[in-house]
């Protein structure tokens, strides 16, 4: 086996990747120290010499917002399929349930964050790039109305490099799939929260991440609507500097504020109590 | 036919575009200008008429003729104050119980800086969030591209037609291919998996109707019957049946 393979592969690996062969220290890919895993996990999973935000799973994202099992998962069961018959899709998808150990890209149920009551998604970069395929959409869509009916409010956490290209238009619908659905909640005066994080993009940008009531981003996230190497290639020219980064998308007019991950918890807290008062 | 010779064609520069269609179906078409926010996007034509007798928002996606006017045109891809003149628009519609007719030909959203910086997905979330419950009949005609977001913005509709060499995809075969198989040779290969022409998508009830090129001259007239049966429709059964309709896609 070629060891250097091996190495480039671990390094591009997200540092949150895999929980059963995780060994006991990682590469912060920011400043290349070397950092026991319980320091980083502990820190949560920000880089505690440079302050780098390391990638986090969907299901560990949750526990970091929500009480201590308060998590019910809801349609933990559906799975995708290849709708299209598209060359090499279901490798894909196994790749991809091997790689982030979960069915499909989002995990989605209730919970209580300080005791507040809510309906809760999180996003997985493991799995393609949380990229949104009909599942994806379904189970959002799913969480929406299922808030809708019980008054819940909603947190979405995004990470998405777009729409799944494998399920072609069945793809590119969630994103109106989705969209009326979240309409719906919001119709009956119900609450949803959005934290955007590193990368949220194409049809997710273009859709439920840009329609909460509140809209919170992770410093340094990027955050946009096309990729930024089609944005170059097409204009051949430099892009500003923090081109699509949190700091800069809030400066534009389009996020509410930036919420380093240490108090993500406290904030949505707050945000819920006041809804609730 | 090839699928990928389909999407190659309705690239085509000698294409009937938007205008052309506005011309022949509304004849008494008044253009209106500008987002009222920011700017006027000339990729988005937008106004109203009557279309077979029937008021109508007419908002149509152009891509211009000669050099010049595709310039103009920035291609037929619009930048976020094109879609928010769309949206515009379409809320006066709704006010005036006025049906709206959308015409998408589009290879997709702009993709620059200042499209970036001024809110592109924020433009195109606003559209599908606002036209899930618009309270009036919605129908868009996809006449040659349909290249993803950018043409969806448009496509939250009612009824979506499309001509039979038209596309609708979630992205182009020549990405496809770029992206999956580092090799944009493939992209025919792409086309045939994307399943996006107007004879695959009907056939998976993503697209209502078909129209094909003999039936061209009576399109105005039936698109203003259908906009006509779809106006009696009460309000609330109308935006039940638009969530239904996308509900149902995928699952
Ligand atoms: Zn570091």
């Amino acid at each position: 086996m070629d060891l250097r393979k091996l190495f480039l592969k671990a390094n591009n690996e997200p540092e949150d990747s895999n929980p059963m062969v995780r060994s006991r220290y990682i590469n912060c890919r920011g400043c290349g120290k070397k950092l026991s895993v319980a320091r980083v996990r502990k820190n949560n999973f920000v880089c505690p010499e440079c302050g780098r935000y390391m990638t986090v799973r969907a299901r560990r994202r949750i526990l970091m917002l929500t009480d201590k099992r308060s998590f019910t998962e809801l349609d933990r069961e559906m799975e995708s399929r290849n709708i299209l018959g598209f060359p090499e899709y279901e490798e894909k998808l196994a790749a991809a349930k091997e790689k982030s150990r979960e069915r499909e890209g989002v995990v989605c149920g209730t919970a209580s964050i300080d005791g507040h009551r809510c309906a809760i998604f999180a996003m997985d970069a493991n799995f393609m790039m949380g990229s949104m395929g009909s599942v994806v959409g379904e189970k959002i869509t799913r969480l929406f109305e299922y808030a809708t009916v019980r008054g819940l409010p909603v947190i979405g956490v995004t990470v998405s490099g777009g729409a799944r290209m494998q399920e072609g238009m069945y793809s590119l619908l969630q994103m109106s799939k989705v969209s009326a659905a979240v309409r719906r909640h919001s119709n009956a005066g119900n609450l949803y929260v959005v934290l955007l994080t590193d990368p949220t993009t194409g049809g997710v940008d273009a859709s439920f991440a840009m329609q909460g009531d509140i809209t919170l981003a992770e410093p340094g996230a990027r955050i946009g609507f096309a990729g930024p190497r089609v944005i170059e290639k097409s204009l051949k020219q430099a892009l500003p500097k923090d081109f699509q980064r949190a700091e800069r998308v809030l400066s534009c007019g389009f996020v509410d504020a930036i919420v380093p991950r240490s108090e993500q918890k406290a904030y949505l807290a707050k945000v819920l109590a006041i809804h609730e008062m | 036919m090839e699928d990928y010779d389909i999407v190659l064609g309705a690239r085509g520069d000698r294409r009937l575009m938007a205008t052309d269609y506005i011309q022949r179906m509304i004849p008494d078409f008044m253009e209106f200008h500008g987002d009222r926010l920011y700017g006027d996007d000339r990729a988005v034509i937008a106004g109203i008429g009557t279309i077979g007798g029937l008021p109508v928002t007419v908002i149509g996606i152009e891509k211009g003729k000669t050099t010049a006017e595709r310039i103009r045109r920035n291609f037929g891809s619009a930048h976020p104050e094109g879609y928010r003149k769309a949206l515009r628009l379409m809320k006066q519609a709704a006010k005036f119980r006025r049906p709206v007719l959308c015409i998408v030909d589009t290879a997709g959203a702009f993709c620059g800086v200042d499209a970036e910086e001024h809110g592109q997905g924020r433009a195109i979330a606003d559209n599908l969030w606002e036209m899930a419950d618009l309270p009036t009949p919605i129908l868009s005609l996809i006449i040659g591209e349909g290249g993803s977001g950018g043409a969806l913005a448009l496509c939250h509709s009612d009824r979506i037609w499309m001509l039979e060499d038209a596309y609708f995809s979630v992205v182009s075969p020549e990405s496809c291919a770029n992206i999956l198989w580092k090799s944009t040779e493939k992209a025919a290969e792409a086309a045939k998996s994307l399943g996006l022409t107007a004879e695959k998508l009907h056939r998976a009830g993503l697209v209502d109707r078909i129209c094909h090129g003999d039936e061209r001259k009576k399109l105005a007239a039936e698109i203003a019957a259908e906009l006509t049966r779809l106006r009696a429709v009460p309000q609330a059964d109308l935006l039940e049946a638009r969530y239904r309709r996308f509900r149902s896609v995928g699952c």
